[in-house]
């Protein structure tokens, strides 16, 4: 049993297609990706929203006066 | 890969298209480098992590749709349906994206499309640093990297697309599919985000905000033209037969194409790169006066305003395309500062979005009557072609969305950060501790320094 449809490489080349694991899987992982990268912005947003609103009253006057000056 | 010469041609392909990709992959060190040495200290590393951030997101929208959509969209919507047969093999679920014995092209095909789209996000992320959300920013970058840049070459940069075929449209290095369309998004982006504090005299004067780093910003865009070299060798086809093509062109020689599969050379277009950045270089020198950054910059826009072409010019032609952009850029910039008070803070509107639309049509008249493609039945360059692809392209696929879309986030309450954190800093909220850290440890060995030294004798 291989994942990858071969079990050993005594094969004519010009007969080997798809070499990856999980053939006839590609839709399902297709899915997954896209939940993976829409969850990604999801929480992103999230968190980078709760960031800006903390960061708005967390700065010292003197200290950004300073920051100012390095430039 | 039956016989020598196809196995042997497959692998000099596969290799010539990895090699470009690695090449390119310098165009996204530079515009990083390049942005962050022209942001302020205080917000560096969002600078940074929000251009970077742009590598994944746009990598994994391209294999998701943004590849389908080049093979499916040639002729979508005005002049036809779907293109489902040459699609279907660009899916995400398609058995050729992955590793695949039978295909040994799709996958550095793929990847030389992918860092086009890479740099067509960074030059938007360029121009709005120092204020935009992350957030906000990440959604332009899939919508203009796997969206709107990859309909506008299934339509013009495309050997099948109905702009090639109807226009006579010709880009082939991509003054307008990449550069046009990503300046006029990041205008439309930056018409909505609004100025960063203190780009304008309260009589409407513009201030220059400096580069904190003029030595990082010289290194990225050295960067930046280095990997150039890498997208001019990926517009090109290496090489080809005139069987394979199945056109017009007569004769077994083989040949280099440009992407619509018209003949040209890597030797041309290595004339015609190093004479426009020449030309861009000198114009820029004397327009700005000697100023580092434009002369830099009107390097680069001397290249861009010379690529629709650079595959048939004469290197001479070339300069004089490349130097004539750079004037009419630079000087236009300025106006539009002026006059509509946008702060464009790398200028990519103008080296990128200017340089773009008149590189097009400036190809329109000097390649005037000459073959778009090697096919029978399409339309000749011209300039009434070239101008409205240059429109397509700046205003129709660039500004509109990134207006529209700005405009929605900005209706949310989520495109720009709040006032106080761009006036601390981005990464001062994010990094005081590092910073108090810092700040303590050097006040302690000051103190300390000072407890042990011993007055002069």
């Amino acid at each position: 049993m291989s994942t990858i449809g071969y079990e050993n490489w005594a094969v004519d080349l010009a007969n080997v297609g798809p070499i990856y694991p999980f053939q006839g899987w590609e839709i399902p992982m297709t899915i997954a990706g896209v939940i993976f990268w829409l969850a990604w912005h999801r929480i992103q947003f999230v968190r980078e929203s709760e960031h800006l609103e903390k960061a708005r009253k967390m700065g010292d006057p003197d200290k950004i006066a300073k920051h100012l000056d390095r430039y | 890969m039956d016989g020598n010469l196809n196995a042997l041609t497959t692998v000099f392909t596969e290799f010539y298209y990895w090699v470009t990709v690695v090449f390119m992959f310098l165009i996204h060190v530079g515009f990083c480098m390049y942005e962050v040495g022209a942001s302020r200290r205080r917000n560096h590393m969002h600078t940074l992590m929000k251009n970077v951030m742009v590598i994944p997101l746009v990598t994994v929208t391209f294999f998701f749709f943004g590849w389908w959509i080049y093979w499916a969209f040639p002729m979508f919507p005005f002049f036809g349906g779907l293109d489902h047969e040459m699609a279907n093999a660009n899916l995400p679920w398609s058995q050729t994206m992955g590793a695949n014995l039978s295909d040994r092209i799709t996958g550095v095909f793929w990847a030389a499309f992918l860092l086009f789209s890479w740099t067509a996000a960074s030059i938007v992320s360029g121009s709005v640093i120092e204020r935009i959300r992350s957030s906000a920013l990440w959604v332009h970058a899939v919508l203009i990297g796997s969206v709107w840049w990859i309909i506008d070459a299934a339509w013009g940069w495309h050997y099948g697309g109905w702009m090639v075929q109807y226009l006579g449209y010709h880009d082939a290095y991509a003054s307008g599919v990449i550069h046009a369309i990503a300046g006029g998004y990041a205008l439309g982006v930056i018409m909505v985000l609004g100025p960063r504090i203190g780009k304008f005299a309260s009589d409407g004067t513009p201030r220059d905000i400096p580069p904190h780093n003029p030595w990082m910003l010289t290194i990225g865009i050295f960067l930046i033209y280095t990997g150039f070299w890498g997208f001019y060798a990926a517009c090109n086809v290496p090489a080809i037969s005139p069987e394979v093509i199945d056109g017009q062109i007569t004769g077994t020689t083989w040949t280099a194409t440009n992407i619509y599969l018209a003949p040209t050379s890597l030797s041309a277009i290595t004339f015609n790169f190093l004479m426009s950045l020449s030309g861009g270089l000198m114009a820029a020198y004397v327009v700005s006066k000697g100023d580092a950054f434009w002369t830099f910059s009107g390097g680069l826009a001397g290249v861009i305003t010379a690529s629709a072409g650079n595959d048939l010019y004469h290197p001479i032609q070339a300069m004089l395309i490349g130097a004539t952009g750079v004037v009419v850029v630079y000087k236009l910039h300025f106006w539009v500062e002026r006059r509509f008070k946008l702060d464009d803070a790398v200028g990519a509107v103008a080296v990128h979005g200017y340089s773009g639309v008149l590189g097009l049509i400036i190809a329109g008249f000097v390649l005037w009557g000459a073959p778009s493609s090697p096919y029978e039945g399409y339309a000749a360059i011209n300039p009434v072609g070239q101008t409205i692809g240059a429109v397509i392209m700046f205003f129709v696929l660039g500004w509109l969305p990134g207006w529209a879309v700005a405009k929605m986030q900005a209706a949310a309450g989520v495109l720009r950060i709040p006032e106080e954190v761009e006036l601390q800093g981005l990464d001062y909220a994010e990094h005081h501790a590092y910073e108090d850290a810092k700040i303590d440890i050097i006040e302690a060995d000051k103190a300390h320094l000072a407890a042990r030294a011993t007055p002069a004798e």
